[in-house]
C-alpha cells in the first residue's frame, strides 16, 4: 500500500515538473513566438487557413471572438447530430451498431461538443468506427481547442493596452489563430506521444470488427476493437473523458496496466496545470502563476487526501460482515490499478473536468464521493482544458472586489478597475453553476417523489440522492463522469442533462470573455503603494476563501442529504 | 482619548434615537425597502411569517403558534434594526447639517433695492442676484459675494475658528457664508445661490436620501449581495423537493429562518448607514461634500496637489538671519534693516523687526521725525526710508540693489554676492540692504515648514498617495522646500494653467487627482480634478467648480478626506466579509435542526450541541437580528484605517472580520441557545 501511495505522490510531482516547461512553451505559442515544432506544423496551419479561407491575422475584439467561437460550435452540433442519427447505414460500422434515437443523439452530440463526454450510450454497441473518429475524436480535439483559445484571449486581455482599440473595444488577437495553434501545437503533439505509449501497451488501433474467444468456462466472448488508441489519447489530453469502451479507463484495452494508468492520469492533468504556468510566462508575472497554482494545489490536496484515506480504510459495513478490508475498499476497483491510484484518479478526473474513470465512482466511500462532487462543484482547481483558468478568473474577480473594499480602495486587477458590470457578470457565472446543479437535482427529486412509476433510480435513499446530484454536478461542470446507477438513457436524463451541459459550458466561457473584453478596453492604472497586490499568499487565501464559501454555502444542504447523511449512517 | 469618548457618547443622543426609532417604522414601506434587495427579501419573509403565524392559531401542521410567533417577531425586529441603523445615520447627519443651517435661518436681511433704498426682509426670501447690506454686528443672512467694501468677519459659527478673517470685494477673498458675523465695517453682498440650493441644503438632501445616488462601488456591492441572496433563494427552494425525497417535512418557519439567516442581512441592513456615515464623518471634519461619490473617490486618490503657501509652509516667509558684509558693524547693519522695514507692513517686513528684537533685545530703534518712507514698487523692487540726517536706506531684491550700487559707481562686495547664492540654494530668499548706495549685507528669509507636515506626507505615501507641491517660487527654492517637507514632486513658478496641465497629464495615466483651491483662477483645475476641494473663503466660482467645500479653509484637510474615503470602502468590505462568514455557523445550527427528526444520524453534524431543533433555529435568527444593532457603532464610526500597506491590511482585516466572522457566531449562537434553554 505504501508503494502505491508513493507512486501516486510521484505521479503528481512529475506532472507538475512537466507542466512548467510545457507552460513556457504554451505561452510562446500564444504570443506567436517561434517554437521547435514550427517547421513541421507551419505548413499544416497554412493549409488549413487556405482551405477555409480564414484570415488569421485579423485582430478581433471580444465580441468577434465570441461570435466566431459560437458559430463554429453551432456548425459542429448539426454535423454531429446528422452523424449520430445516421451511423447505422454510414460506412465503417463493422459491428452494425444502430443509429441513435433523437434524444440520445441530442445528449451525445452536446456532451462531446461541450468537452464533457457524459455518455448515455456504451461505446461497444452504441458508436460506429466512423463516429469514433469523425464524431468523438474530432470533437474531443476541437472542443478542447475551443477552451484553450478562449483562455488565450483572456491571457491577451491582461497585457497592458498596446493593441488597437476599435469601437471602444480592444483587439485581442484572432480566434482562429488561437484555435488552430491550440490544435496543431499543443493537443496534437501531446496526443501522438500518449497514443504511441498506449499502442505499445496493447490498446487496439485498427478497423476490424469484434474478435471472439472462448473463455475458460466455455462461454463465447466478443471483444470489441477499433481505432481506440488515438481516441483515448485525446480523451485525456483534451480533458474530454468519454470512453472508447463503455467501462472507460477501467476497461483492460482502454487502460491495460499501471504504466498506461499513470500516463493517462498525467496526460489529463498536464495541460490544465501548464495553462496556469503559461499565464505567468505570458504576462511575465510568474509570481501570479505560483499564487494561482498554490491555491489550486491546496484545494486539490484537500480533496485528494481524504478521498485516498477513506478508500484505504475500507468499508466498515463490509468489515462487519467479516470480509477483510486490508487492501482498502476494493468494490468497483480494478486489481491492476489498486485503491490509492483509483482514488487519486477519481479526484484528478473530477477536478480536471475530464470525467474518464478507472473505477466505479458509485462504489466509492461517501467521503470520496463527496470529494468527487466537491471537485466538480468548485470546478476551479486546475479545471478543464482552458476553461479551468477561465472559471478561476471569475473567482479572482470576485475576490479582488471584496478584498479591494477591505483595504479601502476601489478594486482593481492587473491595473484595471473592477466595477458593477464585471461584478454582475462574475456573479451570474458563479451562481449559474449551483443554479444548474440544484435546480436539475430538485426537479429529478420532485419527479422521483411524485411520479413513482418511471424507473429513475436503481438505488433508494441517500445514495440514490447522491447519484442524481452527481449526474447534474457532472453535467454542469462539463465533467462527464457518472456515479452511474441511474437509468440514464431516458428522455428525461438525456434532455435535462443536455440542456445543463450546454449552459454549463457556454455561460462560463461567455462570462469571462466578456469580463476580459471589458477590462481590456479600460484605462490601465499604474501600480502604487496603495494597490493591493494580487500575487501574494494573502490574496491567494482570499480567493481560496471565496471559492470555499461560495461552494460550501451553495451545496451544504444538498450534500447533507446525500454523502454526509450516508457517511453518518455507515459509521 | 477624551475626544474619542465624547464621540462615543454622541453616537446615540436621546432625541436622535427617538427620531430614528420613528423613522425605523416609516421605512418599513415596501417602496422604500425595495431599494435594498436583501432587506426587501427579509420583509417579504416577515410578511409570509405573519400569515403562517395567524394560520397556526387553528392549524398545528406548520408548528405551534408560539414558535411561529417568535420567528415572526424576530424577523420583524431584524427589519427594524436595519431601518434603525439607516435612520440613526441620517438623523446624525441631519442634526449636524441643521445646526449649521439654523444659524442662517430667519436672519433679517437688509436688502438694497434698485433705487438704492434699504428694506428689511427675512433671509429666506433672498433670491439669487439680490444685493444686501451688512454692517458691524450683523449676521450675514446667506451665502454671497462681496461687491463693495471690506470687513472683518467672525466665522466661528461655521468653522469653530475664533480668529476673525478679512473679506473684501474683488480678488479671491470676496466670499461670505451665511451665519457668520460682521465684526467691523460694512459690506454689500450679492446673493449667489437660490434659496434651498446652498451647499448645506444640498448636503442635507444627500443625507436625507431623497437625492442620494448610490455610488459605483455601492452599486457593485449591491449586485454582489443580490447575487448571494439569489443563491440562497435557489438553495432554499430546491431544498423542498430534496426534503420530500428524503421524507423530511420542513415547516415554512424553518425554511424562512434558514433563508433569512443565510442571506447577507448584516451588511444588507448596514449598507446605507455606512454610506451616510461617511458623509457624516466628512461633515464632522467640517467638509461639505456635494456627493457621496466624491468621498468614495477620495479613498482612491493617487495624486494630491497642494499649494505651498499656507499648506506646507506657515503662511509667509520669515527672516531667519542677518549677514553683514565684511567691515560693516553688525549693530549698524541690523539697525539699517530695522529702519528699512519699519514702514513695511508685509509679514516679511514684520518678521525682520521680530528677528532684530530677538538678536538684540536691548536695542531701541527710533524713527526720527521727518523721515520719508519709500514704498515698494514693481519698478524699483525695493523699499526703504530717507532719514532727516540724509541717509538713504534701501532694502530689496539682489539684482535691483546691485544695479543701484553699481550705477552710483560703487563696488558691490563679493562676499554679499556669495552669501546671496548660498541662501538661494538653501531654499531661502535673500534681501539686500544698502545705505547711500553702499551695500551693507543680506537678510535671509526662509519658508517655515509647518510642524508635523513631514509625518502627514509620510502617512500619505504609505497610503499610496503622491503629493505634489505647487508654488510660484523658482525651481531651486521649490526643490529645497519640497525635499525638506518630504513631498514627492513639485511644480515651480506655477501659473494657473500649469496645475490644469499637471492634473490632465496624471489623469491620462489613469490616476485620480485631488487638489485644493480658493481662487477663481483655480476653478477650471478644481473642476478637472477628481476631487476638488474648495476653501469656504474662496470665490463662488471655485466653490461651484469643486465637489467638496472645506469650511475650515484648512489645506491639509485632504488627508482626512482620503482617510474618510478609505474607511468608507473598508467598512463595507469588512462587514460584507463578516456577514458572509457568519453563514458557516448558521448552517451548522440550522441544517441539522431541519433534518434531525427524520435522519437521527445527522446528530453528528450538530457540532454546537444545540439543545433542540426549535431552539437551534431561534438562536440562529436571534443572533442574525442582534448582530445588526451591535455593529451599528462600527458602521457609523467606520473601521479604522492604518497605512500599513494593502497586503498587510488585507491580512489584518481578513483575520479580524473573516476568521472572526466564522468564529463569533458559533459562540453567539451557542450562548443564545443556552439562554433559551434556561428560559423555556
Amino acid at each position: 500500500m505504501n508503494t502505491e501511495i508513493l507512486s501516486v505522490g510521484l505521479t503528481f510531482l512529475v506532472t507538475i515538473l512537466l507542466a512548467i516547461p510545457l507552460g513556457r512553451y504554451i505561452a510562446r505559442v500564444y504570443k506567436g513566438e517561434s517554437t521547435l515544432l514550427d517547421p513541421i506544423f507551419n505548413p499544416l496551419d497554412k493549409l488549413i487557413f487556405r482551405i477555409t479561407g480564414v484570415d488569421a491575422s485579423r485582430e478581433m475584439n471580444w465580441k468577434q471572438h465570441l461570435y466566431a467561437l459560437l458559430t463554429i460550435n453551432l456548425v459542429w452540433f448539426f454535423v454531429a447530430m446528422f452523424l449520430l442519427m445516421n451511423q447505422g447505414w454510414l460506412p465503417l460500422n463493422p459491428d452494425g451498431n444502430p443509429s441513435m434515437s433523437p434524444n440520445l443523439a441530442f445528449n451525445t452530440a452536446i456532451s462531446f461538443l461541450v468537452n464533457c463526454n457524459l455518455q448515455h450510450y456504451s461505446g461497444e454497441t452504441g458508436m460506429s468506427y466512423l463516429n469514433q473518429i469523425a464524431f468523438v475524436t474530432f470533437l474531443q480535439f476541437v472542443s478542447a481547442a475551443t477552451g484553450l483559445a478562449a483562455a488565450a484571449l483572456v491571457f491577451k486581455s491582461l497585457t497592458p493596452n498596446s493593441a488597437t482599440v476599435q469601437k471602444g473595444l480592444r483587439g485581442l488577437g484572432n480566434f482562429y489563430n488561437y484555435f488552430v495553434k491550440s490544435l496543431t501545437r499543443i493537443l496534437l503533439p501531446i496526443s501522438i506521444l500518449v497514443a504511441v505509449v498506449l499502442v505499445f501497451n496493447g490498446t487496439p488501433m485498427n478497423f476490424e470488427g469484434k474478435d471472439q474467444f472462448i473463455s475458460v468456462q466455455g462461454d463465447t466472448v466478443n471483444v470489441s476493437r477499433g481505432p481506440a488508441a488515438a481516441m483515448i489519447a485525446i480523451k485525456h489530453v483534451g480533458t474530454n473523458g468519454g470512453g472508447y469502451f463503455g467501462a472507460n479507463s477501467a476497461h483492460p484495452l482502454e487502460n491495460p496496466n499501471f504504466l498506461t494508468n499513470t500516463v493517462e492520469i498525467m496526460a489529463q492533468m498536464i495541460i490544465p496545470l501548464a495553462m496556469v504556468f503559461a499565464l505567468g510566462f505570458y504576462l511575465k508575472r510568474r509570481k501570479l502563476s505560483w499564487m494561482i497554482f498554490g491555491v489550486m494545489t491546496i484545494g486539490f490536496l484537500l480533496l485528494t487526501i481524504p478521498a485516498i484515506y477513506s478508500e484505504i480504510q475500507g468499508n466498515p459495513q463490509i468489515q462487519k460482515m467479516g470480509i477483510d478490508q486490508s487492501s482498502g475498499a476494493m468494490e468497483g476497483k480494478e486489481m491492476r490499478i489498486g485503491v490509492p491510484a483509483s482514488a487519486y484518479w477519481s479526484i484528478g478526473t473530477t477536478v480536471i473536468s475530464t470525467g474518464s474513470v478507472n473505477s466505479m465512482h458509485d462504489s466509492t466511500m461517501p467521503i470520496t464521493g463527496m470529494m468527487q462532487m466537491l471537485a466538480m462543484m468548485t470546478n476551479a482547481f486546475y479545471g478543464g482544458c482552458g476553461v479551468g483558468i477561465l472559471n478561476f478568473y471569475v473567482f479572482i474577480i470576485i475576490a479582488v472586489f471584496i478584498s479591494g473594499l477591505m483595504v479601502g480602495r476601489t478594486p482593481e486587477f492587473m491595473g484595471k478597475k473592477i466595477e458593477a458590470r464585471e461584478i454582475k457578470i462574475a456573479m451570474i457565472v458563479a451562481l449559474f453553476h449551483p443554479f444548474l446543479i440544484l435546480v436539475g437535482t430538485s426537479l429529478s427529486a420532485y419527479g422521483i417523489t411524485n411520479l413513482k412509476d418511471i424507473a429513475w433510480l436503481n438505488n433508494p435513499g441517500f445514495h440514490g440522492f447522491s447519484e442524481m446530484l452527481y449526474e447534474f454536478t457532472s453535467s454542469a461542470a462539463n465533467n462527464g463522469s457518472g456515479f452511474e446507477g441511474l437509468g440514464d438513457n431516458t428522455p428525461w436524463w438525456n434532455i435535462s442533462t443536455g440542456i445543463v451541459l450546454l449552459l454549463g459550458r457556454f455561460i462560463p466561457i461567455i462570462g469571462p470573455l466578456a469580463i476580459a473584453g471589458l477590462l481590456a478596453s479600460k484605462k490601465h492604472i499604474p501600480e502604487s503603494a496603495g494597490t493591493l497586490k494580487t500575487d501574494t499568499s494573502t490574496f491567494g487565501l482570499m480567493i481560496f476563501a471565496v471559492i470555499l464559501i461560495i461552494t460550501a454555502l451553495s451545496f451544504f444542504p444538498a450534500l447533507t442529504l446525500g454523502p454526509i447523511a450516508e457517511y453518518f449512517s455507515i459509521y | 482619548m477624551s475626544s474619542q469618548n465624547t464621540k462615543n457618547q454622541n453616537l446615540f443622543q436621546g432625541d436622535l434615537v427617538r427620531e430614528a426609532l420613528q423613522q425605523s417604522f416609516v421605512k418599513l414601506n415596501p417602496k422604500i425597502m425595495f431599494r435594498n434587495p436583501v432587506m426587501f427579501c427579509v420583509e417579504i419573509s416577515t410578511a409570509i411569517m405573519l400569515v403562517v403565524t395567524l394560520f397556526s392559531i387553528t392549524d398545528r401542521s406548520q408548528g405551534s403558534f408560539g414558535y411561529n410567533l417568535a420567528v415572526f417577531l424576530i424577523l420583524f425586529l431584524t427589519l427594524l434594526f436595519a431601518n434603525f441603523a439607516e435612520a440613526i445615520a441620517e438623523a446624525r447627519g441631519k442634526a449636524q447639517a441643521n445646526s449649521l443651517r439654523k444659524t442662517r435661518e430667519e436672519t433679517p436681511a437688509k436688502i438694497v433695492l434698485e433705487n438704492g433704498s434699504i428694506e428689511m426682509r427675512s433671509s429666506s426670501t433672498l433670491k439669487k442676484g439680490d444685493i444686501f447690506l451688512c454692517e458691524t454686528g450683523d449676521i450675514i443672512p446667506t451665502d454671497g459675494e462681496i461687491v463693495e467694501g471690506i470687513a472683518t468677519i467672525d466665522e466661528s459659527a461655521i468653522t469653530g475658528e475664533s480668529a476673525p478673517v478679512i473679506r473684501e470685494s474683488g480678488g479671491d477673498k470676496s466670499s461670505v457664508t451665511g451665519g457668520t458675523k460682521v465684526l467691523s465695517d460694512e459690506i454689500r453682498v450679492i446673493v449667489t445661490t437660490q434659496p434651498g440650493e446652498s451647499f448645506l441644503d444640498k448636503m442635507i438632501a444627500l443625507v436625507e436620501g431623497a437625492s442620494r445616488q448610490k455610488t459605483p462601488n455601492e452599486i457593485a456591492l449591491t449586485i454582489l449581495l443580490a447575487g448571494f441572496t439569489l443563491v440562497f433563494i435557489i438553495v432554499c427552494i430546491t431544498l423542498k423537493p430534496f426534503a420530500d425525497y428524503a421524507n423530511t417535512p420542513i415547516t415554512i418557519a424553518s425554511f424562512i429562518s434558514l433563508f433569512v439567516c443565510l442571506i447577507p442581512t448584516t451588511i444588507g441592513g448596514l449598507l446605507s448607514a455606512i454610506g451616510i456615515a461617511g458623509m457624516d464623518r466628512a461633515l464632522q471634519a467640517n467638509v461639505i461634500t456635494k456627493s457621496g461619490k466624491a468621498v468614495e473617490t477620495a479613498g482612491d486618490l493617487d495624486v494630491l496637489l497642494l499649494d505651498k503657501t499656507g499648506t506646507i509652509t506657515i503662511g509667509n516667509r520669515k527672516a531667519t538671519n542677518f549677514y553683514e558684509s565684511s567691515g560693516i558693524d553688525s549693530r549698524r547693519f541690523i539697525e539699517a534693516c530695522v529702519l528699512s522695514s519699519i514702514s513695511d507692513e508685509t509679514p516679511e517686513g514684520k518678521s525682520i523687526i521680530e528677528l532684530a528684537k530677538i538678536q538684540d533685545p536691548n536695542a531701541n530703534f527710533k524713527i526720527l521725525a521727518g523721515s520719508t518712507f519709500i514704498k515698494f514698487t514693481a519698478e524699483t523692487r525695493s523699499s526703504g526710508i530717507d532719514t532727516p540726517e540724509g541717509s538713504r536706506i534701501r532694502k530689496g531684491a539682489f539684482d535691483s540693489i546691485r544695479n543701484m550700487v553699481l550705477k552710483a559707481g560703487n563696488k558691490f562686495p563679493s562676499d554679499i554676492e556669495e552669501q546671496v547664492k548660498a541662501i538661494a540654494s538653501n531654499g531661502g530668499t535673500p534681501l539686500v540692504v544698502s545705505e547711500n548706495d553702499l551695500a551693507l549685507g543680506v537678510i535671509e528669509l526662509q519658508d517655515i515648514i509647518k510642524p508635523g507636515i513631514q509625518e502627514r506626507f509620510e502617512r500619505l505615501r504609505k497610503m499610496g498617495v503622491k503629493t505634489v507641491m505647487v508654488t510660484g517660487d523658482n525651481p531651486l527654492t521649490a526643490k529645497y522646500i519640497a525635499e525638506k517637507a518630504g513631498v514627492d514632486d513639485f511644480i515651480a513658478e506655477a501659473k494657473p494653467e500649469d496645475k490644469m496641465n499637471y492634473i490632465k497629464n496624471e489623469q491620462a495615466q489613469g490616476k485620480l487627482v485631488a487638489m485644493m483651491g480658493d481662487g477663481t483662477n483655480d476653478a477650471p483645475a478644481l473642476a478637472q480634478a477628481d476631487v476638488g476641494v474648495a476653501m469656504n473663503s474662496g470665490t463662488a466660482a471655485a466653490k461651484e467648480a469643486g465637489n467638496m467645500v472645506d469650511l475650515d479653509n484648512d489645506p491639509t484637510k485632504l488627508i482626512e478626506i482620503v482617510e474618510i474615503g478609505k474607511q468608507l470602502l473598508m467598512t463595507r468590505g469588512t462587514l460584507t466579509t463578516f456577514s458572509i462568514a457568519n453563514d458557516v455557523a448558521k448552517y451548522f445550527a440550522i441544517v441539522p435542526a431541519l433534518f434531525i427528526a427524520s435522519i437521527p444520524a445527522l446528530q453528528g453534524l450538530n457540532i454546537m450541541r444545540l439543545s433542540s431543533p426549535e431552539s437551534a433555529i431561534l438562536s440562529a435568527i436571534i443572533f442574525n437580528a442582534i448582530i445588526i444593532p451591535i455593529l451599528i457603532p462600527l458602521a457609523l464610526r467606520g473601521v479604522s484605517y492604518k497605512p500599513i500597506g494593502a497586503s498587510a491590511l488585507l491580512r489584518r482585516n481578513l483575520l479580524i472580520y473573516g476568521l472572526g466572522g466564522v468564529i463569533v457566531p458559533f459562540i453567539g449562537i451557542k450562548l443564545i441557545d443556552m439562554i433559551i434553554t434556561l428560559v423555556i
